[in-house]
């Protein structure tokens, strides 16, 4: 155990941590050059395209130091977005040490503040690592005179290194072996084994990643997962190299993965705790919690013959994706489909673009929405995450939405803008505290739903990136609530209905009318967006109809072109949603809830 | 079904035009090679399509060809393929070429129609569109048809230029009526790819005039032309009586069967169409190994031939039949339509009203669906 180092690489985003880690990967000897994949952690191509880790990952690596001692590195993967922060927050329960990654021309930026934060609350020993310094712009005795104002770390401790040129990167894996301390705990106890992540392999069922604090655990053991006491019998245990390696038996201090025939990713739960059947632990690690979803938005397959395959498709994609619910759900304007709930909007995000790229889905996707809330004349209280199932406002006699605590970190300058965003979102009961010269921590209570869509995009708009941001649930608080109807030619779309605040109905109807009029591609006759609560037009805008598309010529040889140019016309058709004679395009149901045209 | 056309594409120019995408080279020296080329290619097909009622020459500029080319061509199509009595027999002429030498030669090759490759009688305009002649030659050479007793003249004229009036368009229309013209194709300036006018509008150096003012000018045109006698009867072309309509143009709308010989030519004969390779080098190249000098080729499904049926027939008069659209949602937008004014019924027929011939390109995806347009 003393020769065995647990750590994660934090930074903020594109300060290269996927290419630090590739460069670990190449230099302890664990790929041949030939098969290198650049990014090699980051494996979905989502992942790769948005240059962020969505779910975390964990890999060995053998290293020999200086000395020539032998240790084996556990490196693990942290996701880097708010909507993850549980699955950060467990991934680093795992590790004993930090490498906080800054760019050398960048310099600290906000996420590294919120990393070191969060690091910190799990006591870890923290190595600042300057990268890219072979760029013409870093700069790093500034950068170092940030580690040590802005963040308070020894910066004489900071490492260098360029990532991309692979300079540096020995003299890091050995801080990693000098600095982060071998994890403690005894192989003899009962086995207590820390889940940070799970995913899902066709052939052998959910994999397990863990951590075992205390204990051991092999194959043909019986383990337990605390939370609900739900027993396996392991089939094999292993560490992850770039596959996984079976080995006969994970110990206390290692990072290693299980597989017992737990058929679904929906049946282990991160932060979950494994123990043996046979020695049971007294009592879980700490920290364990429940993941909740807390948007909710309808998912339809864009022609209704697809409803089937749609189906399929989702239950595939939540054999990895144990934070995703659904159920069935139908709309008069969509047609049958599911009602999802998600942990925020990247999440969102992610499923809808898995399903329609991995799964050659062609969606809709409704207004996203929290979970209202409402007390009933007669005494009873609904929640309501659909707003076709609005009660009927007479009945209402109270109406409940959900707070969440907003806290975000900035630099002092920003102040004024951020306070002016919050309050504009209807932000209560704010706090201030400043953790370091220079730096302020807001926190402010704030309905969920004024956060779940652009809040985040605003703010980093507002701080030039340099806003973080991160929230817990609070409770549920008195509002006043009313549903907001769209209208696309006289008729009701109840797709694009949302529950939004009273005072804020007519600007929010104003603003889905405008997106919808940028949405919405011109038809041969005028069309009509309204925006309406109950019978009252509080809002309408126009889409003129173009008078002219026809072009001169048409002899032989233009046929077939212009007939394939039907053609094509008329798949992309397919791809929109008719209500009456309109065609409505898919990013059409989304969009009404952004601010600002595109 | 209708009697087949004949198509002899002439892919030579004397200059490249600005806005022209058709096929064709300022080179000269090819003239031999293509001629015999072409000479192979009707062999091809010789004795194949029954009997044409139809001859069109077009291009290019098929007047740019030396009277040799023109009479090897006309006598080689007659040994090849047989015509009825009072066969259409039509070339496309630049004003230029039409010398009274010329004039009286294409008279007695036979042909019986002429399309004078007019544009505009503003001088300025004409020099915009890149063309070789001015307006006083253009009026000489539709003089000179006519007194050489050709009884179908037609002209092709632009519209729609960046800078131009309603007034300076209705200037060059009132010329051109003076000649009492049987036919007239007028056509809206379009920016093409690949056209030096497609690169200027790139540039910022061409702004086109906008949808209002192409509205503006297309429906003026046709109650200007209808009021003086002229049936508008495609998107393009008015004839001076139903018995003026091209007999050859006709064909590409019906899905009558054509053949297309030379560079490019398309061809379409029972739900098969075909085309030629564009280059006269390798098409050249092809006839001369015996081998079909054919590019590519398709065989229409219903569902194509649908679409084609009911898209070509919204740029005519002629619309399309009723019996096109069976499909219960294509047959409610039908209506819808019709009520909106867009379309007409005429007994058997849809036909587009003028507020539909504007959308021509459009309205298909209404009607043609998969249950969903």
């Amino acid at each position: 155990m003393e020769n065995i180092r647990n750590f994660s690489i934090i930074a903020h985003i594109d300060h290269g941590k996927s290419t630090l880690a590739d460069r670990f990967i190449q230099k302890t000897g664990l790929v041949d050059e030939r098969k290198f994949r650049d990014q090699i952690l980051d494996n979905m191509d989502i992942e790769r395209e948005r240059g962020i880790t969505i779910k975390s990952q964990a890999v060995t690596l053998p290293y020999r130091n200086k000395d020539g001692v032998a240790f084996e590195l556990n490196l693990i993967d942290t996701p880097g977005h708010v909507d993850f922060s549980y699955e950060v927050s467990r991934a680093l329960a795992s590790c004993e040490g930090v490498l906080l990654l800054i760019d050398a021309s960048q310099g600290v930026e906000a996420q590294t503040v919120a990393n070191l934060y969060a690091a910190m609350e799990h006591d870890l020993e923290i190595i600042p690592v300057i990268n890219k310094i072979d760029l013409p712009s870093a700069d790093i005795e500034r950068v170092k005179e940030e580690i040590e104002v802005d963040l308070g770390l020894d910066s004489d401790q900071a490492l260098l290194c360029s990532a991309k040129e692979g300079t540096g990167i020995q003299e890091v894996l050995d801080a990693v072996t000098k600095h982060i301390p071998p994890p403690g705990g005894s192989a003899g106890g009962p086995l207590k084994a820390l889940i940070f992540d799970a995913h899902y392999d066709p052939f052998r069922g959910t994999i397990v990643s863990c951590r075992v604090f205390s204990g051991s655990l092999a194959s043909g053991d019986t383990i337990r997962l605390m939370s609900n006491n739900a027993a396996y019998r392991v089939e094999e245990v292993g560490i992850f190299r770039l596959a996984r390696e079976p080995r006969k038996r994970l110990s206390a201090g290692e990072v290693g993965y299980i597989i017992s025939g737990i058929k679904t990713v929906s049946d282990v739960r991160v932060g979950d705790t494994v123990t043996l059947d046979s020695d049971p632990a007294p009592e879980p690690l700490p920290g364990f919690k429940e993941v909740k979803p807390v948007v909710f938005s309808s998912i339809y397959p864009i022609s209704s013959e697809d409803y089937h395959s749609l189906s399929e498709a989702l239950e595939k994609y939540k054999l990895n994706d144990a934070a995703l619910v659904y159920q069935k759900d139908s709309s008069v304007a969509l047609g049958v489909g599911f009602r999802c709930g998600f942990l925020g909007l990247l999440h969102l995000e992610i499923v809808q673009e898995r399903l329609e790229r991995e799964f050659g889905q062609s969606l809709i996707m409704t207004v996203p929405t929290v979970r209202y809330r409402f007390v009933l004349t007669n005494g009873q209280t609904v929640s309501v995450d659909n707003p076709i199932d609005y009660p009927e406002p007479v009945t209402i006699d109270k109406a409940l939405e959900p707070y969440i605590r907003a806290s975000i970190m900035i630099p002092e300058r920003y102040m004024g803008m951020v306070m002016d965003l919050c309050l504009e979102r209807r932000g209560v009961n704010s706090r201030f505290t400043y953790p370091t010269p220079g730096r302020i921590e807001i926190q402010f209570d704030m309905p969920l739903a004024e956060v779940i869509y652009d809040f985040y995009d605003k703010l980093k708009t507002v701080t030039q990136g340099y806003g973080s941001f991160d929230y817990d649930l609070l409770d549920y608080r008195e509002s006043d609530l009313v549903r907001m109807d769209i209208l696309v030619n006289g008729e009701k779309v109840d797709a694009l209905s949302q529950i939004v605040f009273r005072e804020k109905a007519r600007a929010r109807a104003l603003q889905a009318c405008e997106r919808l009029r940028e949405e919405i591609p011109r038809h041969m006759f005028k069309i009509a967006v309204q925006g309406a609560i109950g019978g009252n037009i509080i809002a309408r805008k126009t889409i003129s109809p173009f008078r002219k598309d026809v072009t001169a010529k048409c002899y032989g040889g233009d046929i077939t072109r212009k007939r394939k140019l039907l053609e094509k016309q008329k798949k992309g058709k397919k791809r929109m949603k008719m209500i009456g004679s309109v065609s409505i395009p898919q990013s059409a149901f989304v969009a009404v809830l952004k601010s600002e045209s595109k | 079904m209708q009697q087949p056309g004949l198509y002899l594409h002439v892919p030579f120019c004397r200059s490249k035009c600005p806005y022209c995408d058709f096929y064709s080279l300022a080179n000269t020296s090819l003239i031999p090679d293509w001629l015999e080329a072409l000479v192979s290619e009707m062999a091809l097909y010789k004795g194949r399509f029954g009997t044409f009622d139809s001859l069109y020459m077009g291009g290019g500029t098929p007047s740019f060809l030396p009277d040799f080319g023109l009479e090897t061509l006309m006598h080689q199509v007659q040994d090849h393929f047989v015509f009825v009595p009072e066969t259409e027999i039509s070339i496309e002429a630049n004003p230029k070429d039409l010398t009274p030498e010329r004039v009286s030669r294409l008279k007695s090759l036979g042909f019986n129609r002429i399309s004078v490759g007019v544009q505009s009688f503003d001088n300025g305009e004409l020099s915009f569109l890149g063309r070789q002649h001015n307006a006083r030659d253009a009026m000489d050479a539709v003089s000179r048809v006519r007194d050489a007793g050709f009884a179908n003249v037609g002209m092709d004229l632009i519209y729609g230029l960046p800078g131009q009036d309603m007034a300076g368009w209705f200037h060059t229309l009132e010329t051109a009526l003076s000649f009492t013209p049987e036919h007239l194709s007028c056509y809206q300036l379009t920016i093409e790819n690949g056209t030096v006018f497609s690169r200027m509008k790139k540039k910022g150096n061409l702004t086109p005039i906008g949808e209002d003012l192409e509205e503006a000018f297309f429906l003026r045109t046709s109650a200007f032309l209808a009021d003086r006698g002229y049936l508008h009867y495609e998107i393009s072309n008015f004839a001076r009586g139903r018995e003026h309509v091209c007999r050859h143009n006709r064909k590409y709308w019906d899905h009558t069967p054509y053949l297309g010989l030379g560079p490019s030519a398309h061809s379409f004969e029972d739900g098969w169409r075909w085309w030629n390779v564009r280059s006269i080098r390798e098409y050249c190249g092809a006839l001369k190994s015996g081998n079909r000098p054919v590019e590519g080729e398709e065989a229409l499904s219903r569902a194509q031939m649908h679409l084609e049926s009911v898209a070509l027939g919204l740029r005519t008069r002629e619309g399309f039949a009723h019996a096109e659209i069976h499909d219960p949602t294509a047959r409610k937008r039908l209506e819808e339509l019709e009520a909106a004014g867009f379309l007409l019924r005429e007994g058997t027929r849809v036909v587009p009203t003028m507020k539909g011939f504007l959308v021509a390109e459009h309205l298909p995806l209404y009607l043609c669906g998969d249950g969903q347009p």
